[in-house]
């Protein structure tokens, strides 16, 4: 089922994790390793877990059962979170009035629970333009964030996840309100960071037929896993026709 | 400009006043940005219950409602994150019983009624030395803690959750931003009194956030209002007999009402 064993390293390890809301189950025991280089999307319908899942891996919410290794250490003793870049899901629902330069809010992220890790202003402002430009923002540095566009912002969310440069990205429905073309040169950022950078992407998705050339791995959620394995294959497996079949949607991009 | 070198109880009232009101600036706008403005107003209240205990077991009040004051914003902290109670509700609760703790705790003793309207209504005017070096230390305290913690309050403000993620112990820093809050409203409370100890976190704020574009220049200009309110405001009551509060809070209202129509005719 899964192709990509062999391939690296694990950067983390997800064993066994159950979690739930109250006497709501959200996961159910999920186990799957992310490996380092791949551009992995977790998939799933609104309230499947997917979240709640990458809550569960970041330290945000403790789960009621399993475990979670990152960079081989329990989530517990790990401590290098400048490793680990994230986008939440409401990064663009911010006041839009917060007087915050894209500067100021992709300076953010060079602040990690390591004081010690805090580049020098030089280096600093050196890590911004280059976060920046990655993204295509370096023009809209000393830009108010709110009076960007969507679309814009995300990218400003997403220079500031990098700018750490982390081994691992997680960004939660990124795309959400974002329309195709945009979508096209988003993934593309997204792949030109994977490939170029050595970043691995994990990308949370409720459009579980998304279909993209950079995807490399998918995991399907729907409180268990129900499937865990190749883009390619994922498309021609039964979890996929099956999710179809329940009218879930299917966003397609080019091949 | 006279006053100033003739006058000492003048420079003692505009040395605290200029550092105390760079304090309630800086931590203004953190607050506004926190959707957490009324804290100060639930804070200053419940040290009114502070001063009068202060003051009737005969100990210096400004200590006993820092200490009281402390405890409060941590028990509102505490109980809005775990009890449930909307935050607004909290701090309605905690100022009214606050308030009347302080009444309570008034009518035990019939002495000490001109010294309680001084910390009810601000008398800056007469603050004594000792208090003045007490206020320019805890107020520099404050502004340093700030300044060295500045990115990590920002990023808090702007985005917990990603702030959570990247390691910064946003638990232990919602601890020192409640006790630095509760130390300034102990500290706004002497140049304004219990009762507009909030407008003085707020409205320099406010007026700082209707024109900046980056928060560096949103801290740069509620500090210049709050600073410019204070200032013009102790020569305006010494010159014209006027309260020092009021004026304080007046001018400072109008440099909101400028800054507010700067912006309208922006954008």
């Amino acid at each position: 089922m899964d192709s990509s064993v062999n391939k690296a390293e694990i950067l983390i390890s997800v064993e066994d994790i159950s979690f739930s809301y109250g006497n709501t189950q959200v996961l159910t025991r999920v186990s799957f390793p992310i490996y380092s280089g791949d551009f992995l999307a977790i998939l799933g319908p609104n309230g499947s877990g997917k979240t709640t899942l990458v809550k569960v891996i970041l330290g945000l919410l403790k789960p009621a059962r399993g475990k979670i290794h990152i960079l081989r250490k329990p989530q517990q003793e790990f401590s290098d979170w400048g490793k680990i870049g994230y986008v939440p899901q409401k990064a663009t629902h911010f006041d839009p009035h917060f007087p915050a330069s894209v500067r100021e809010v992709v300076a953010m992220g060079l602040l990690s629970g390591k004081k010690s890790s805090r580049p020098n202003k030089r280096e600093e402002e050196q890590r911004i333009e280059q976060a920046l430009k990655h993204v295509g923002m370096e023009q809209y540095k000393a830009w108010r964030i709110g009076t960007l566009s969507g679309g814009q912002q995300q990218r400003v969310f997403i220079a500031r996840a990098i700018v750490n440069k982390p081994r691992i990205l997680f960004l939660d429905e990124p795309t959400t309100g974002v329309d195709i073309e945009t979508q096209d040169q988003f993934y593309d950022m997204l792949d030109n960071l994977n490939k170029n950078e050595k970043i691995t992407i994990v990308l949370i998705s409720h459009e579980i037929g998304i279909v993209n050339k950079h995807i490399t791995q998918v995991a399907c959620l729907n409180q268990k896993l129900i499937y865990h394995g190749t883009h390619g294959e994922f498309c021609q497996s039964e979890a996929f026709r099956q999710m179809l079949a329940a009218g879930h949607h299917l966003i397609s991009h080019r091949h | 400009m006279d006053a100033i070198l003739t006058y000492s109880f003048l420079q003692r009232a505009l040395l605290a006043g200029i550092f105390i009101s760079i304090a309630c600036a800086v931590l203004g706008v953190f607050l506004i940005l926190r959707r957490d403005s009324m804290i100060g107003h639930g804070i200053s209240h419940v040290t009114f219950a502070g001063v009068a205990l202060g003051l009737l077991l005969n100990l210096m009040p400004l200590l006993t409602a820092l200490i009281v004051a402390v405890l409060t914003g941590l028990i509102i902290m505490f109980l809005r994150e775990r009890s449930g109670l909307y935050s607004d509700t909290t701090i309605a609760i905690f100022s009214s019983l606050g308030f009347a703790l302080g009444i309570l705790l008034v009518s035990l003793s019939k002495n000490f009624n001109v010294d309680l309207f001084s910390y009810l209504f601000g008398e800056i005017l007469a603050i004594e030395a000792f208090e003045v070096w007490l206020s320019v230390a805890l107020a520099v305290s404050v502004v340093g803690i700030v300044i060295i913690n500045y990115h990590r309050f920002m990023y808090l403000t702007f985005d917990r959750e990603s702030a959570k993620v990247s390691g910064i112990g946003v638990n232990q820093l919602d601890i020192l931003f409640t006790v630095l809050t509760a130390v300034t409203v102990v500290l706004g409370m002497k140049i304004v009194g219990i009762l507009l100890v909030s407008s003085l976190l707020v409205i320099p704020a406010a007026a700082g956030l209707q024109l900046a574009v980056s928060f560096r220049q949103a801290i740069f200009i509620s500090a210049l209002v709050a600073l410019i309110s204070v200032v013009a405001g102790l020569f305006l009551s010494f010159h014209f007999d006027l309260p020092a509060s009021g004026t304080i809070v007046i001018l400072s209202f109008i440099f909101f009402l400028v800054a507010f129509s700067v912006k309208k005719k922006r954008s």
